[in-house]
């Protein structure tokens, strides 16, 4: 195997990491992807993985929790036909990493194959920080944030009387190999502020959490996204559902507000676009390409390359490069997101959505940073339309079932519009459309696109990997809002 | 990285001597937690293996407690590194982030005399699970998802039959002189049958058996049946408008509400005051019909252990009797906050404090069979799927997405999907107008059909 050498000072040494610290050599992955082809198979891929985090906690005043962990290991995938084998060890020496290679074999049945002679570095960009040093160097900055975040919101009103908040952060490094030739490697960090509050008047207690962050560095945090800026968010939410009426209940307009509102294309279009779905037919999206499914207004993109974001990535967690995706153009459905698999199987490009939580998990087609396009309207034009309705700001998750298209999210600030004025705050309510046909109620879309603060994690088949959204100000001509009231 | 390996046949031994590390390098306490397990699952797709994985592994966690004038600074540190050189790592990384984290006057172990375990054999494990050839596994996989195919020429298409297997082994140990092992298996079979509607509309839905022995498992006919059925009767659903009217959840569904009940009467919400629960011991929180339970002790139950996450022996709690709320679930943690006895409901991962968690959590049963709950209801929704969180444990406000079936003159009639239910837990456990006598436990958490009055569908 021969690896290009890489320039010296700004490409860190993933690779030599995995050989200093745990002896993976470039002849044991040859070896390795040998023994998983040995009984046939298409293709094996081996992706190590070593994690370090850490957490700090504040609550009641007081750091009550800091923890850090570290973990390894590896899996090995044999992909024949459709059918893919699977193994893993946390133990990385070779006779174990052989053993895992063996037991994925299993579901070849045939003559060995060779894996390809030779890798090629995957040509990837620099995205985010590649931190020399672990993470957890600098424990006492990450105590100060917490505790900034502590004070701020304790300060914003004396109703609040309850602050938690943590500081995590971790540090992937990743190393891929596979018998197709691919050879990738990446070091991905990834952190987060987060801030619950609750505030109490006399007769209600209400709850408001606000948080952020990205494959970024600690400074992000000092400067630009401070402690103060989170707590004072969660807190001017939890004061502002002291005063919320009953959510109203049935089908009116809706309008979203710019950012993390985006959940909604996450859960109405991006889970039904991911091509595993569409492969086996089970999507509500199955065979619409090139048909329309949404206003000729919306524009929807998946897009892994923006740098810092929570949801990008240099590379997949196949070696592949990741890329800019268009999903829906004008309305019109432009294709789905893919992995090796998928776009071998089903024939379509390949979009480097290949995404994993860990080595102990078969990779699939995922969302990376999933987001709307700008359109020409103004804001306030927006809400100025509404006759009666809802203008929703600030949700909790969302959930799909890609087969029928249903979705919920579920709004945690929202308010009423009545002859296009913002009156009151409304108590937590869920939304629910139909995918395919949601999208098209969208008449009005908003000049003021933004990205969310970096929150999302995303679920499917019980794997969770961090995701970006973002929308710009939207407005949906009919939608069902679960309220109790009127 | 250091190739010496420690002894791990004996994870206790290794166990105690983390402990012993941790107290020879400044800590006053120390707990130590060891998890290995191994785990087996396939899919078959339309009659085709899918997937087939096949693995283990394992973690430990070290959790170290230093004694100060006020209380106690408490860190932690976990890793999948067994050589001498991760223990080391982990006694002092977690020695060194407990110098940061603050004096806390509630925080330590609990007393010595109150450590203790189930004895006898709690039916947990039964390896009978890895017992069968890799084959003959997939065949599980396959005939359930076979049987689901079969059923209905309106089932075409199928997100696969599956056969998962786990066995697990759990080690705690602490500087009061605890110490404690216990293992457990699991395996399950399940089928996912995709059908297709009058207007070409999918539907799908699933089915599964899950139990810890092989023996226990319902055949995969069974299973990919009942997967069939569930799926067939969503096909061709209709919106219903905006109302109000009597809720029937099935008990599959009725299952998320027990445990809404536990997470607001945990002691962590609880002292906080972040739950609608707090501050109400002993007052009427349900309908008296309501009589809620946390059992950690039944034989094989899914929910069973011999201790909890802190060493503790496991009980049984009656959390709400005939609608009153007469305990809180705590640890040692958020008892000592309340002034209280902790229940033996400490959970634990390998790193952070310990949690609060459920063992097996039940709604007693009632005495009227669900068809007559049904046959009850002029008019009204009964529920088989909820989409969505939408659970406010603050406020109790509740609003999910759902689909079930609609009930017209006690029978049920049509599907309905793409609408929400919403209401205030304070008022829908108040307003449980009928408990089933259906109870089967299908996981850890289990609750009889109940049929909730005054919540509010929006739909149309």
């Amino acid at each position: 195997m021969t690896l290009p050498p890489s320039p010296a000072e700004d490409v860190p040494q993933h690779k030599k990491y995995f050989l200093d610290k745990f002896g993976i050599t470039e002849r044991l992955l040859e070896r390795c992807l040998g023994e998983a082809l040995s009984a046939g198979g298409d293709y094996a891929d081996l992706y190590f993985e070593s994690i370090a985090s850490t957490a700090i906690g504040i609550d009641e005043s007081l750091v009550k929790t800091a923890s850090q962990g570290v973990s390894a290991g590896c899996g090995v995938r044999v992909v024949s036909g459709e059918r893919t084998g699977y193994a893993y060890t946390d133990d990385l020496s070779p006779d174990r990493l052989l053993r895992a290679a063996r037991t994925a074999a299993l579901i070849a049945s045939g003559p060995a194959k060779q894996p390809v002679q030779g890798f090629t570095q995957t040509k990837a960009p620099s995205l985010y920080p590649a931190p020399a040093v672990d993470l957890d160097s600098d424990l006492s900055a990450k105590l100060d944030l917490v505790m900034r975040a502590d004070r701020a919101a304790r300060a914003y009103d004396p109703r609040i009387t309850q602050v938690r908040a943590s500081y995590s952060d971790e540090l992937r490094r990743i190393l891929i190999a596979a018998s197709d030739g691919t050879f990738a490697s990446d070091t991905q960090p990834l952190a987060r502020l987060n801030v619950f509050v609750l505030a109490k008047s006399e007769d209600r207690t209400a709850r408001g959490t606000s948080g952020g962050g990205g494959r970024v560095e600690i400074d992000l945090f000092q400067t630009e996204k401070t402690p103060e800026h989170f707590a004072r968010e969660a807190a001017r939410q939890a004061i502002l559902q002291l005063g919320a009426v009953p959510a109203p209940a049935g089908e009116m307009e809706v309008v979203l507000g710019p950012g993390w509102p985006g959940v909604l294309l996450h859960e109405a279009v991006g889970h039904g676009l991911e091509a595993d779905f569409n492969r086996r037919k089970t999507s509500a999206f199955a065979g619409l390409i090139g048909r329309p499914v949404a206003s000729s207004k919306v524009t929807v993109v998946d897009n892994g390359i923006m740098p810092g974001r929570r949801g990008s990535l240099n590379v997949d967690d196949e070696g592949s490069a990741t890329h800019e995706t268009v999903l829906i153009e004008n309305g019109i459905l432009k294709g789905y997101l893919t992995d090796k698999l998928s776009a071998r199987l089903m024939d379509m490009p390949y979009t480097g959505n290949g995404r994993r939580e860990s080595y102990q998990q078969i990779p699939m087609p995922r969302m990376t940073n999933t987001y709307m396009l700008a359109g020409d309207d103004a804001p306030e034009d927006i809400l100025r339309s509404v006759k009666r309705g809802l203008y929703a700001v600030n949700f909790g998750g969302g959930s799909v079932d890609i087969t029928s298209g249903k979705f919920v999210f579920s709004a945690s600030e929202a308010y009423l519009i009545e002859d296009g004025k913002i009156t009151a705050p409304v108590r937590d309510a869920t939304l629910i459309g139909n995918g395919p046909e949601a999208l098209k109620y969208v008449s009005m879309v908003g000049n003021d696109l933004e990205l969310d603060e970096g929150i999302g994690t995303c679920g499917k088949d019980g794997q969770s990997v961090p995701v970006g959204v973002g929308m710009p100000t939207v407005k949906l001509d009919k939608m069902t809002v679960g309220g109790t009231g009127r | 990285m250091s190739t010496v390996a420690l002894p791990t046949a004996d994870l206790q031994s290794l166990a105690a001597d983390i402990v012993s590390r941790a107290l020879k390098a400044g800590a006053s306490d120390a707990e130590v937690t060891i998890r290995e397990g191994d785990e087996f699952s396939t899919t078959v797709r339309m009659g085709e293996v899918e997937t087939l994985k096949e693995s283990g592994s394992r973690g430990m966690g070290l959790r170290v407690l230093i004694a100060t004038p006020n209380g106690h600074r408490v860190a932690s540190t976990s890793s999948s590194d067994f050589s001498t050189d991760g223990v080391e790592h982990l006694v002092s990384g977690a020695i060194a982030l407990a110098h940061v984290t603050s004096e806390d006057p509630f925080a330590g172990l609990a007393d010595a005399s109150e450590f203790g375990k189930l004895e006898g054999d709690l039916k947990l494990y039964d390896e009978d699970v890895y017992s069968l050839p890799t084959a003959e596994r997939i065949e599980y996989a396959r005939r359930a998802e076979a049987a689901a195919l079969a059923s209905d020429s309106r089932i075409t298409n199928s997100d696969g039959g599956n056969f998962d297997a786990y066995t697990g082994r759990k080690v705690f140990a602490n500087s009061r002189g605890f110490t404690g092992e216990y293992r457990a298996s699991s395996c399950s079979i399940s089928a996912t049958p995709i059908a297709i509607g009058k207007n070409g509309e999918m539907q799908r839905d699933y089915w599964y058996t899950y139990a810890r022995s092989l023996k226990k498992l319902d055949t995969p006919e069974s299973v990919g049946a009942e997967a069939a059925r569930r799926t067939l009767r969503r096909l061709d659903a209709r919106r219903v408008k905006t109302q109000q009217t009597p809720i029937v959840f099935a008990p599959e569904i009725a299952r998320s509400l027990i445990g809404s009940i536990f997470e607001a009467a945990s002691g962590d919400a609880i002292y906080r005051g972040a739950s609608f629960l707090a501050g109400r011991l002993g007052e009427k929180i349900a309908d008296s019909s309501v009589t809620v339970i946390d059992d950690h002790t039944i034989i094989g139950g899914f929910g069973t252990s011999p201790f909890d996450g802190e060493g503790l022996p496991s009980r049984r709690t009656v959390v709400v009797e005939r609608g009153v709320l007469t305990n809180y679930l705590l640890n040692t943690y958020t008892a000592r906050k309340l002034g209280m006895k902790s229940t033996s409901n400490a959970s634990r991962g390998l790193a952070g404090n310990p949690g609060t968690g459920a063992g097996n959590l039940f709604l007693v049963a009632g005495s009227t069979p669900p068809e007559e709950i049904l046959s009850g209801v002029q008019s009204g929704l009964y529920v088989t799927e909820l989409l969505g969180q939408g659970v406010n444990l603050v406020t109790g406000d509740y609003s999910r997405g759902a689909s079930g079936l609609w009930v017209e003159n006690g029978q049920l009639t049509y599907p309905v999907q793409e609408i929400t239910i919403a209401g205030n837990l304070q008022q829908m456990f108040q307003n449980i107008t009928a408990i089933g006598d259906d109870l089967v436990f299908r996981g850890a958490v289990a609750s009889p059909t109940l049929r909730i009055d005054g919540m509010t569908i929006a739909g149309e």
